[in-house]
This record gives structure tokens, C-alpha cells and sequence, in this order.
């Protein structure tokens, strides 16, 4: 509830300029709130009397914080390998424990996993937690929630990071809820706080427009999830030393409603615009896929591989798995070339890790050169070709 | 069937913006829809009535105007529109949300079958859905792209997952949130915008669904925003100039230290 | 301009409208290149309850009027005429039994029509009888309880598509104006069949092919209105369905001038904006200027054939002549302002004037429609 003290307003009406959805309004010597107040805490922040506060309810639970500690990455398997998220999880997990002083642990559900324990704790892991069941074979949104929940409550680590992959995202809200915890979804960045050690998770919202940074005072664990490519792995050090522990389940825990039928592979795209080092996209701008034979020569030319906005993708111009964006794959390659995209910033905050971005567009104002290192302002059927003659001269 | 379908109003969110000088988000101007995923999860119960038969009730929590997006889902096709609105509702966070829609679902009665979209464009989390399911106690699969077969009890659905996807079969009643290559919605019709206009809304309370104040709302919310800001421009930013060719020139200089 | 529509009226547009801009125009060029019909829009048509417009409360429709029709088509022309010419044919189709029909064969077919579940076509134009619609030689002939259909229609929309055919046959052909009837012929009655589908200039996603009744037996039950008829039945027919093809051309016309002034302010020639050369300006207001003349002359019509005058033919027929005049000019300059771009199929304007070219000449060609109008000045000033 959004209260004002009476005796502090001076009715300035700061609070009512500053609300954006005009819940609070100044009515004679006081402002008044309505309901359109979203407790988003901006009008507090500027009041210049400190009149307004937002209280709370009494918390219904009130965990003791000090019971948690560590910091305890979800690693995901399938079909033979772990996810490579799960590697730069331990990256970024590692400089969390470091900083907090406390120890990095990793979480292992699968048939049979035990092969991997060595590389997770070169990756950084001080204990590895595996989890082996013939159950757990096939990825099932209820075993996997419950061994998870079931090594929180058991180990109470402080901070819970998993990948944001089809897995990670269907688990981690549901093992959530279940024990009372906070989790916030596609974190770009991490960090804990000096004063209290509070983990700071920071995200896109609005489709990027907006970025926020997220805490979850009172409860533990403090959930995250992370996109892949959006951490750095650490450099894998295999004379580090770790423990390995097989955790057992109960049959109650392996208990499934779930049956897997079948487990597709898409084969059609091999490539995988994830692992390339170099990226020629193309957006709207190409207006046909014609265009995209042209980036394929580009591509070719840089030794990489081609990518496409979401409009290109919608237009039937490419295929899916090359979308770059917010509903599409993330990637951070050291160079990507954007043709013809605008910059709508669903695409940018899949691709904005790039060590330096290239931008052709003929639209000077396009928000693409906000974010581009090198910008071209230019017809790209134009400066593209120039650009593919320029690098074979040199070549030669 | 009893099909339940959770909607969301979102702003259109390419247009919202930050006022760099209040911070505070400038709604303004800016179109309310319903949430572009949940309009494929509505298509798709409809499609399941229309092949099973039974009824479609849409749910959503929100501010009173958020009635229009329950019209809207009405005139394509959903028979009920429910809305739980409440000042003690507002600034809940997944987790507060996935309680506040369980304690609807549970005083709306039994429901088959629960759908949901995979995310709400405006909060990006996709974690109301496994919440509720959490709740509900019931199996549930995300990212649906495909329902293969229903049947009285259970249901068939292909669920996406990062290398493809996988086929799995859940016991009803369950929950599935969906993807948007499942189904191509369909253009509300003249019979279903009349009947939208007639319909009847519900409307629930917190009280209405005995929701403890201490896991609704603000209070509710494990998670909580410390700071919200604009994203930065890079730093390093270099925009040619001159005609095709210099601007080529200049470019591939600077590349030739990187390649 | 506001035309003042009502919220029916409105409800109509933007549902037109919607069905135009995500189930149309992302597949238009594609069904132009591959001579497609488009059967799933026409079924999202059919579930958006357009089809039952036309079809009166009574028998499971809306009870609109030639007003709304109008207000339907020209949104899905916007889209393409192809289209919403498939759906036209279908109330053309069937109008015949709205005007004529008995009791009992409106509730045979008008629900089915209403809900889109099956849809109709107007047979009548013949090798020999195209503007000249008395030299048809369909013949029909009654043996007991059956009425044999012999002869071939051509052209006929929607052929081969439809499940219900509206067929003008002889049935007394020395009777000269009193010797023709209606009747109505189902996909699959016996000695019934279809010819090659042709390959047209335009409207190609719209199937056009020959209908072929070779001792073609259908019930008696199957005659609509009176014997010797038939013509007045036609007559009426084309009367009411006449703004319905007006407004394809106002719905292309506009689909035509939405390009050519979004191209206009994208192109840079000579440093500016091609828009702020006035020459081209000049081009731009004509096609508004003939465009918005168009529209109001077609609303007018429909609203004048809504209240159900003694005399239709001189509105209907006048507002056929200019919006389609129009249509195929405004295509035309539309392909002009986008210059060479215009001439390339990457482009949706050449379909446009391609598509323009049928609206000047089905329906009756505007030259007889021109003559229906000499002939009702003549009437009115005598």
C-alpha cells in the first residue's frame, strides 16, 4: 500500500508529474493515490518532503538467511553431452563464490553422468552432486523438479543458477514456487551486493526496452536463470581438485506422470549460429530472400555463417534456427555484421555480446548504430558487394 | 472437456519506453493487447472444444480494463470470461501471480485441462505457467508446439526443446503452456464480436477467492526491483561517411586489425 | 472521408479487414504465381461469418444488405480481387434463390451458403451468349419427375469450386424473353461436369472453367421460380450484385494508391522525395480525387438498392461503369509512380492493374452497361 503523510505533503505535485500511470494526483493540500498505483516506488523516490512510503504486510515466512549458504549450479544433460550453459554458469558462479567467500557446488541429474564430474570441477565446481537414475534418463518436467527441490531443501544453498533453456526455464519456476523462493528469468548480468551479500540480478524487461535489477530479500534460495552465451565459461583448470557425491533419490521422488513417447532431433540446420565466430545477419531491410545469397557470399568471404532478424525469419526468407533475438537464439560471436536490420531491441538484446558489431543500413537514424562499433549508412545491395570485392582483394 | 485458458493485457511492448529523467515508464499512447501467446493458447482450446466439445472459461488478473482482452477471447470462441481484479493484486511478481491464479482456479471449479502462453511480453519469465502448475499439482509440459491427441484422460503434445523436441504424454487434468507455431488464430467472427459484447464478465476478488493477503500483491512477492534503468549505448561507436566506396575503404581498415 | 457507419457496419469492416491483412495479403502473390485457389481462406471467411451477410435472419444469416456486402468486398479486394471475387461469386451465385427461390429451397441451400460450409456459382454467359445473354443454348428439357440439362456454360466463377450452381437454361425457346429458366444444378448430379480450369490474365487465384451438362437429370423440385422467368430472374441477379463488383474496384483502387503514395515518400530521386515533385503529386490527387468520387457513388447505389426501388438498374449499373473505369486508370498510375520497380513482380502493383482489367468487363461489360443507362435516361424523360 502506497501511504502519504498529511503532515508532510506540501501537495507539490513532484509525485503526480512523476507517476506514469497517474494513480497518484494532488486534490487540494494533499495528494491522493487511486487505484491505478502499481507500487512501482517511483513517486517515493522523488518525493522531496519523503511524505510517501510503501508499506508491506507481515512477510509470511521469515527465513534464516544464515542457514544458506553456497552458491549451487542446476547443470543440464542430453543427448550425451552437458549444455554447454552450464559451463559458463560455473564461470560466473565461481567469481559469485569467490566473492562471497563461500563454496561452488553443481547439480547433475541423468541416467549415467558420472563421466562429466572432472570437467565440472575443472570448470570450477568444488562439489559435484549427481544424481543417477535410469528415471532421469529422459528429460520429465516433474522428476527433474523434484530431485531438484529435493537437493534444495537438503544442501540450502544460497543463490540456485541453471541455464535459460527449454529445461532450465521449466524447472527452475516450478521447483520455485514449490519452496517459496524467488527466481528471476534471463539474467544478463550477476553480482553480490558488498553491503549484505545479496545476489543482484539484473534483466531485460519490455522486450529490452528497459533493463531492471532484481533482489529477493527475504527468502532463500535466490533463484536465476541465465541465457546461454551470455556468461563467459572460465578457462577449465584440470588440476583443480573437487569432491564428487551420488545423491540418492527416493522411489517416492522418482515418481513420474510423464511419459516420453519420442525425443526429436531437428537435423535439418546443422549449423549452429551459437558456436560461429563470425555472423552475417540479415533483417527486414533485405526485402526478399534473394538478399540473403548475397550474405552467404559475406559470410563465406569472413569465414562465417548467416543469421537473420525476426521479420527476415517471419517473411519465410530463412529458417528458424537462425534467428537471432529475444524469441530467438542469443549469440555472442566476435564479429557480426547486421544488413538491413533496424535495431529493434528484441534483436539487439540477442546479439549486443558481439565483440564488435557492424551495421549497413540506409536509415541514418536506426537504433542499430546506438549499439554498432562500425556503422555504414548506405543501400546494403549496394555496399555489401563492394565490401565482399574489397576482402577478396585483399585476400590476394 | 473443461478447458481453462490464462490471459494476459500487456502493453505492445516495442513501444514502451523509459523517461530518462523520472525513470519511470512512459506508458502513454501505448496500445493494450492481449499477449500474443496467449492468443495461440486460446486457439487452441478452441480448437480442442470444437473437437471434443465441453467449454473454454478465460481467465485473467488485472485491473478492471482488463476486461477487453476477456470480450476479446470470447469473440474468438471462448464461452466464459473471469476477471480477478483487486488494488491488493498490484505489484505481484511470478510467484505472488501463480498463487493468485491458483486460488481462482481452485474457486472456479474442475478443470481438464489448463493452457497457458509460454511467456507475457512484457515480464519475459515464462514462469507463471510451471507456478500454476506447482499449485495445481498437476503434470504439465512448456513450449508446446503440437497437440497430437486428447483424449478423456490424457493428453499427446510435442514439446520444443533446444535441439528439437521431444513427444510426451500427460495423465489430465494438466497444464501446457504453448509456443506460437501451434496454431494460426483465427479472425474473430461477427457472431462471436456480438456475443462478446452481450457476455457477462465475472468478477473476483481477493476476498472472493480467499487469497491470504501475505502471498498476494507487493507482500506476496519474493522477488523485488531495486533499480530499473535504460539500456547504454556502447561506447565505442564509429558511423562512416562519404560515398559507397570510401565508407567500404574505411570500413575494412578497421576490420583488418580484427580479422 | 466518414461515411457515418453503423456498429454492425463497422464490425463488418474490421473483421474484412483483419481476415485482409493476416490471412490475404501474406499469401497473394503466391496464389497469383501458382493460379491457386484460395480454399483456406475462403474457410477462414466462412469461420469470420462473412458468408452469412447476405443471407437473411430467417434462414441462419445477418440479414445485411447490398450496403454491407459492398463494405465486406471492398475490404477483401484491398486484399485481392482474386479472392474476394471467389467469395462474390458465391452470393452471386445464389441470389437467384434469394429473389426467386420457394420456401422450401431456401431452407435447403441459404444455411449452408450462410455458414460457408458449401458455396454457390452463377452460371449463364455461353460460347455465343456473353453480352447477348438471350442467344445462350443451354437447353431444359422436363421427362416425368426430371428436368435433362444439355449444353455448356463458360467462364463460369468458381466452377469446378463450388457445390451449387445457379444454371440459366432454355426451357421454351421460341418463347423469345419469356423462354429461359433457373435452375439448380449440385456437384455431382448425374451428366454433370467440369471443364480445364483457365489461365487468366488476372484474378488468377479465382477458378474459372466450363461447366458441361450432357443429359444432365436433376429433380423437378429443382426449378427456381416460375418457368419463363428466367431472364427477369437474371436481370434482378445482376441488378443487385452489380455494386458488389463497384467495390472491388474501390477496394483495389485503394490497395493501388496505398502503394503508389508509401513508394512516393520512400523513393529519392534528384535529392528529394519523388511525392514532392508535382507531377507526381498531380497523378496522386486524380487517383484520390476518382477514387473518393467512386466510393461515394457506390455507397450511394447500395443504399438506394437497400430500400428496394422499383428501379435499380441505372445506379447499379452506373457505379459498376465508374468504379471499374477507375480501377483499371488508378492501377494503372499506381504501376507508373512505382516506375520500373511497378513493372516488377517483387511488386504488388502490376497484379493490381492485371487484376483491375476483368472488373471492366464481367458482369456485363461496361459498354452495356453504358447502354442500360441510355436506355433508362430515355425511360425517365419520356
Amino acid at each position: 500500500m502506497l501511504k502519504i503523510d498529511k503532515e508532510k505533503c506540501t501537495a507539490c505535485g513532484v509525485c503526480e508529474a512523476t507517476c506514469a500511470f497517474g494513480a497518484i494526483v494532488v486534490k487540494g493540500d494533499c495528494a491522493e493515490v487511486n487505484e491505478s498505483c502499481t507500487l512501482c516506488g517511483a513517486c517515493v523516490d522523488n518525493c522531496p518532503e519523503a511524505a510517501l512510503r510503501i508499506e508491506i504486510v507481515d512477510k509470511r515466512t521469515q527465513v534464516d538467511k544464515d542457514a544458506y549458504a553456497g552458491i549451487m549450479v542446476f547443470a543440464e544433460y542430453r543427448h550425451g553431452s552437458v549444455a554447454p550453459v552450464s559451463f559458463e554458469l560455473l564461470g560466473v558462479g565461481r567469481k559469485l563464490a569467490d566473492k562471497r567467500g563461500t563454496g561452488l557446488s553443481v547439480v547433475l541429474p541423468g541416467g549415467e553422468v558420472s563421466r562429466f564430474a572432472d570437467a565440472l570441477i575443472a570448470a570450477g565446481a568444488d562439489t559435484v552432486y549427481l544424481v543417477e537414475d535410469p528415471a532421469l534418463q529422459q528429460f520429465r518436467e516433474d522428476l527433474y523438479a523434484a530431485v531438484l527441490e529435493r537437493v534444495i531443501r537438503e544442501r540450502k544453498p544460497e543463490v540456485v543458477l541453471a541455464g535459460a533453456t527449454a529445461i532450465g526455464r521449466s524447472v527452475m519456476p516450478y521447483v520455485a514456487t514449490a519452496i517459496d523462493a524467488g527466481l528471476t528469468a534471463d539474467c544478463t548480468g550477476l553480482e553480490i551486493r558488498e553491503k549484505d551479500g545479496m545476489l543482484l540480478q539484473t534483466r531485460p524487461a519490455f522486450g529490452g526496452n528497459i533493463m531492471a535489477t532484481i533482489e529477493c530479500p527475504d527468502t532463500r534460495p535466490q533463484m536465476a536463470t541465465v541465457r546461454p552465451k551470455v556468461m563467459a565459461p572460465a578457462e577449465p583448470d584440470p588440476a583443480r581438485k573437487g569432491e564428487v557425491i551420488h545423491l540418492e533419490m527416493e522411489p517416492a521422488v522418482l515418481q513420474s506422470r510423464i511419459e516420453v513417447l519420442d525425443s526429436v532431433i531437428n537435423e535439418a540446420d546443422k549449423v549452429n549460429i551459437q558456436e560461429v565466430e563470425t555472423l552475417v545477419a540479415g533483417g527486414r531491410g533485405l526485402d526478399s530472400a534473394k538478399g540473403f545469397a548475397l550474405l552467404r557470399e559475406l559470410a563465406a568471404e569472413l569465414g562465417g555463417a548467416v543469421a537473420a532478424s525476426r521479420a527476415a525469419v517471419d517473411s519465410g526468407w530463412i529458417p528458424y534456427p537462425h534467428q537471432v533475438g529475444q524469441t530467438g537464439k542469443t549469440v555472442s560471436p566476435k564479429l557480426y555484421v547486421a544488413c538491413g536490420i533496424s535495431g529493434a531491441v528484441q534483436h539487439m538484446v540477442g546479439m549486443q555480446s558481439a565483440e564488435i558489431i557492424v551495421a549497413i543500413n540506409r536509415d541514418a537514424s536506426a537504433p542499430i548504430f546506438n549499439i554498432a562499433t562500425y556503422g555504414v549508412v548506405g543501400d546494403l545491395y549496394e555496399v555489401v558487394p563492394q565490401l565482399i570485392r574489397r576482402l577478396q582483394e585483399i585476400r590476394k | 472437456m473443461n478447458i481453462l485458458v490464462c490471459v494476459k493485457q500487456v502493453p505492445d511492448a516495442k513501444d514502451v519506453r523509459l523517461d530518462p529523467k523520472t525513470n519511470t515508464l512512459a506508458r502513454e499512447g501505448v496500445e493494450s493487447i492481449m499477449n500474443p501467446f496467449d492468443r495461440h493458447a486460446l486457439e487452441e482450446a478452441v480448437a480442442i472444444k470444437e473437437q471434443q466439445g465441453g467449454t473454454v472459461t478465460v481467465l485473467t488478473m488485472g485491473p478492471p480494463q482488463a476486461e477487453s482482452v476477456l470480450r476479446e477471447a470470447i469473440a474468438c470462441g471462448a464461452d466464459d470470461g473471469v476477471l480477478i481484479s483487486d488494488r491488493a493484486f498490484a505489484g505481484a511478481d511470478t510467484w505472488a501471480t501463480a498463487y493468485t491464479l491458483a486460488m481462482a482456479v481452485q474457486a472456479l471449479g474442475d478443470f481438464d485441462l489448463i493452457l497457458c502462453g509460454k511467456q507475457a511480453i512484457d515480464g519475459d519469465t515464462a514462469q507463471v505457467g510451471p507456478g500454476l502448475a506447482c499449485r495445481l499439482r498437476v503434470p504439465y509440459a512448456t513450449c508446446v508446439q503440437k497437440t497430437r491427441q486428447v483424449t478423456a484422460g490424457s493428453i499427446e503434445v510435442e514439446r520444443m526443446m533446444d535441439d528439437g523436441y521431444d513427444v510426451v504424454r500427460l495423465p489430465l487434468p494438466a497444464l501446457m503452456t504453448v509456443v506460437k507455431d501451434i496454431n494460426e488464430p483465427r479472425v474473430a467472427s461477427l457472431k462471436g464480436k456480438m456475443k462478446a459484447k452481450k457476455a457477462e464478465i465475472r468478477q473476483l476478488s481477493a476476498t472472493d477467492i480467499g487469497a491470504d493477503p501475505r502471498c498476494i500483491g507487493l507482500a506476496g512477492s519474493p522477488t523485488q526491483v531495486v533499480r530499473v534503468f535504460s539500456p547504454e549505448a556502447r561506447g565505442d561507436r564509429k558511423v562512416f561517411s562519404g560515398s559507397v566506396a570510401e565508407q567500404v575503404d574505411q570500413l575494412v581498415e578497421c576490420l583488418r586489425a580484427h580479422l | 472521408m466518414d461515411y457515418f457507419f453503423t456498429e454492425q457496419q463497422q464490425m463488418i469492416i474490421d473483421t474484412a479487414r483483419e481476415i485482409t491483412n493476416e490471412k490475404i495479403i501474406p499469401v497473394r502473390a503466391e496464389l497469383d504465381e501458382k493460379n491457386q485457389f484460395p480454399r483456406e481462406i475462403l474457410h477462414d471467411i466462412a469461420k469470420a461469418d462473412l458468408f452469412s451477410i447476405f443471407v437473411p435472419e430467417e434462414y441462419g444469416g445477418l440479414g445485411g444488405g447490398c450496403y454491407e456486402i459492398v463494405l465486406a468486398l471492398e475490404e477483401l479486394a484491398r486484399g485481392c480481387v482474386g479472392v474476394a471475387t471467389s467469395f462474390a461469386a458465391s452470393a452471386l451465385g445464389i441470389f437467384p434463390v434469394l429473389y426467386a427461390g420457394s420456401e422450401e429451397q431456401k431452407e435447403r441451400y441459404l444455411p449452408d451458403i450462410a455458414s460457408g460450409a458449401r458455396w454457390a456459382a452463377f452460371g449463364l454467359t455461353e460460347a455465343n451468349a456473353g453480352s447477348d445473354a438471350s442467344g445462350i443454348r443451354t437447353t431444359a428439357v422436363l421427362e416425368g419427375d426430371e428436368w435433362v440439362l444439355n449444353g455448356t456454360k463458360q467462364w463460369i466463377t468458381n466452377g469446378g469450386e463450388s457445390q451449387i450452381y445457379t444454371i440459366v437454361a432454355l426451357t421454351d425457346p421460341h418463347k423469345g424473353a419469356r423462354g429461359a429458366s433457373i435452375f439448380i444444378v449440385e456437384d455431382g448430379d448425374p451428366g454433370f461436369s467440369y471443364g480445364k480450369k483457365e489461365d487468366k490474365m488476372g484474378i488468377r487465384s479465382s477458378s474459372t472453367r466450363e461447366l458441361i451438362l450432357k443429359d444432365c437429370r436433376i429433380p423437378k423440385d429443382r426449378l427456381v421460380g416460375r418457368r419463363g422467368t428466367g431472364f427477369i430472374t437474371v436481370m434482378k441477379t445482376l441488378d443487385g450484385s452489380r455494386p458488389g463488383i463497384a467495390s472491388l474496384g474501390i477496394g483495389l483502387a485503394q490497395a493501388a494508391l496505398d502503394e503508389a503514395v508509401t513508394y512516393a515518400k520512400q523513393r529519392v530521386q534528384f535529392g528529394r522525395p519523388i511525392i514532392s515533385f508535382q507531377a507526381v503529386q498531380h497523378i496522386l490527387a486524380d487517383m484520390a480525387i476518382q477514387l473518393e468520387a467512386g466510393r461515394a457513388l457506390v455507397y450511394a447505389a447500395a443504399r438506394h438498392i437497400d430500400q428496394h426501388p422499383k428501379d435499380m438498374s441505372k445506379a447499379s449499373s452506373m457505379c459498376k461503369v465508374f468504379a471499374t473505369d477507375m480501377a483499371m486508370k488508378v492501377t494503372t498510375d499506381a504501376v507508373q509512380v512505382l516506375g520500373g520497380y511497378g513493372y516488377m513482380k517483387e511488386y504488388p502493383v502490376e497484379k493490381m492493374m492485371r487484376d483491375a482489367k476483368i472488373l471492366q468487363i464481367y458482369e456485363g461489360t461496361n459498354q452495356i452497361q453504358r447502354n442500360v443507362i441510355g436506355q433508362e435516361l430515355n425511360k425517365e424523360y419520356s
